[in-house]
């Protein structure tokens, strides 16, 4: 693929991209305005609650919906302009939904993308090998995709989108219903492509994940609330995250349990082993420890990202509240 | 303590394929079970037997105090079960979905309306009674699945990945719910992908292959199957080394992790500065940060399925 007149330096750009769905008073803004710089060779996740505009973001990447507002150039290509048939020449999408012919075997719809993309000769062969060994769909080519489990589904279809190496390749939930050993191998592939230098987007609902990908965009609403390595969001988490240590009185685990996920002072909760792990607001923080006096005391502990995620959400859904309120 | 449900040497064959072998465990009355295992290890299997839907080839099982095999209809009106795909009429609104399952179990008139209600309440839809199923998010569908579910109020609930493509939020408050039905004392037998809710069970069973190869609590499982000290280490070159990372002396695995690697060794044969040094004396590696992380289950679930692997190909030799 030769180089198109912009710079080459970043795999995906978007400009205060933007997508409406119907009109009037149902008009429902699921992408606001995001603008987005993904460079080569990144692993890059969206994150967000149902009806963030995750998948809505990663159609319009793919040249596969037309955005209400901005634009998006992939590879330098403008997949809405002239250069659309370079733009999907790049980019490969394995979608959410149904993807793979339901009546053909495992074997043939990998022959059929095979062909779709024009492939064949020795690499196909090896690389085919490879793709059914890390998802152990090898022993099933003669079952029909109508008739495989869901995890299995899911690794068939980012198998045919991987059988052609696409420059940029974005992945909807890949995950969803996939187990742990074969999520695991999955992920160990997707490194080896963008240590290639393949551009990598990806949504998922799994916390653990989110904090494998290089970047994330944490996403609400049509809008990219932040965004940075994971670790650094972490890091930035300027909520308290605690963990009770329970006193030994009767029920104490009990009791404290319904106090936490019935306080208004609490974001979000969880048991930990024999304790709990709860996450407020650092101003809350003594409130909580007068609340939960001879249950248990508190003693603050690392947060997770699934500790950032909720609290971000909680906070844009308070301030939405309050916004409604007024 | 109860035991809600006990199995012994339970198997299963689907011709020459062992979906189920000599499996036993129990669970007690209001404890919330996990069992975990990849797709086609034989989770689905297992509770189809235990929900009285499918003969087993071998042993037996008790589920609330039911024969599964000379039971079986016992077994089926004392359990709710709900699956990923789980069964809603789309059409119907939240409190139709409810009386249909209602009218399924039996119950009719004011015992019906009082139930509806119950469970309108138990689940937190009160105020979306009159909605459209349709409209609903994913997240509320689930819940007024695991409503239907609880409909005829049974002792026992299997759980077969309810939450599969749910959003962390709405899974949170999802295992409220399922916290709250357990300190109830109903019994929840749940199977999940996501490791993070595996944390949330009392105790895990682990299937390999057909087999239960491990059964503990959370913590116990991670003391057994992850030994040793995990680091992160962030810097340069680190994805291309791992294969030499993982030839240094003690340590056990290494894998690329987000901007970093980590490293898992055993502290009985090197140490955190040894490794950290030897991984810098690596050609074209930079080492910028170090960080001690904890093991999780999904590491528990890789080593078990391993070491089942290893046994089957050293048996096979």
């Amino acid at each position: 693929m030769t180089a198109s007149t912009t710079s080459r330096a970043l795999s995906i750009e978007t400009s205060a991209i933007g997508r409406d769905f119907g009109s009037g008073k149902t008009l429902n803004r699921a992408v606001g305005a995001l603008s987005l710089e993904i460079p080569h060779g990144e692993l890059f996740g969206l994150i967000g609650p149902d009806g963030a505009g995750k998948t809505t973001l990663l159609r319009m990447m793919a040249g596969l919906l037309p955005p209400t507002r901005g634009t998006v150039r992939v590879e330098g290509f403008d997949p809405f302009g002239k250069e659309a048939d370079h733009a999907r020449d790049v980019v490969g999408l394995v979608p959410q939904e149904h993807s793979l012919y339901g009546d053909l075997t495992v074997g043939e719809n990998l022959d059929f993308f095979a062909d779709l993309y024009g492939l064949d000769g020795e690499e196909l062969r090896t690389r085919r090998e490879r793709l059914m060994s890390i998802t152990r769909l090898g022993t099933f080519l003669d079952r029909r995709a109508a008739q495989l489990s869901g995890g299995m589904y899911k690794k068939l279809a980012v198998a045919c989108a991987l059988l052609h190496q696409p420059d940029v390749l974005l992945l909807d939930e890949p995950t969803n219903g996939v187990d742990p050993p074969s999520r695991r191998e999955l992920w160990e592939l997707l490194y080896e492509f963008v240590d290639q230098g393949m551009t990598i987007v990806v949504t998922t609902p799994y916390m653990d994940e989110a904090t494998r990908c290089h970047r994330v965009a944490l996403m609400d609403r049509g809008e990219i609330i932040a965004m940075d390595a994971p670790e650094r969001l972490v890091a930035s988490l300027d909520a308290a995250v605690l963990e009770v240590s329970l006193a030994s009185v009767p029920n104490a685990r009990e009791r404290a349990t319904a106090l936490v996920e019935s306080s208004e002072l609490v974001i979000a909760s969880a048991p930990l082993g024999a304790s709990l792990r709860v996450v407020v607001e650092s101003r809350n923080e003594a409130a909580l420890a007068k609340a939960l006096e001879g249950l248990g005391t508190l003693s603050r502990t690392a947060p997770s990202f699934e500790d950032l995620f909720l609290t971000a959400i909680a906070r844009r859904e308070k301030t939405a509240a309050t916004k409604e309120a007024a | 303590m109860t035991k809600s449900i006990v199995v012994e040497g339970l198997g299963r064959r689907f011709g020459d394929f062992v979906a189920v072998r000599d499996v036993s465990f129990h669970v007690q009355k209001g404890e919330i079970f996990g069992y975990l295992g990849a797709n086609g290890a034989g989770k689905s299997t297992t509770i189809r037997m235990l929900s009285g839907l499918l003969a087993p080839s071998s042993g037996h099982a008790r589920v609330a105090g039911h024969d599964i095999s000379k039971a079986p209809d016992k077994v089926k009106a004392s359990i709710g079960y709900m699956s990923q795909k789980f069964s809603l009429y789309l059409d119907l609104t939240v409190r139709e979905n409810l009386e249909f399952f209602g009218g399924i179990y039996g119950r009719w008139g004011r015992a019906l309306d009082r139930r509806v209600e119950e469970t309108l309440e138990s689940i937190g839809m009160r105020e979306l009674a009159s909605t459209s199923t349709a409209a609903l998010p994913g997240g509320l569908r689930q819940r007024l699945a695991l409503g239907s579910a609880l409909f005829h109020q049974p002792p026992i609930v299997f759980l077969d990945e309810p939450t599969a493509g749910v959003d962390p939020a709405s899974r949170r408050e999802f295992w409220k719910l399922i916290r709250g039905i357990s300190s109830a004392g109903t019994t929840v037998f749940v199977t999940t992908h996501y490791m993070d809710e595996a944390e949330y069970c009392a105790r895990i069973g682990l299937m390999v292959a057909g087999t239960l190869v491990a059964l503990d609590t959370p913590a116990a499982l991670k003391k057994q199957w992850v030994p040793g000290r995990i680091l992160r280490l962030e810097g340069q070159g680190l994805v291309r080394a791992l294969p030499a990372v993982r030839g240094l002396g003690g340590v056990v695995e290494a894998q690329s992790f987000g901007n970093g690697v980590h490293v898992r060794f055993d502290p009985a044969r090197t140490g955190d500065e040894a490794i950290v040094a030897s991984v810098r004396a690596l050609p074209a590696v930079a080492v910028h940060s170090v960080e001690a992380v904890e093991a999780n289950l999904e590491d528990v679930f890789l080593a078990a399925a391993d070491a089942k692997a290893e046994k089957a190909i050293r048996g096979a030799a």
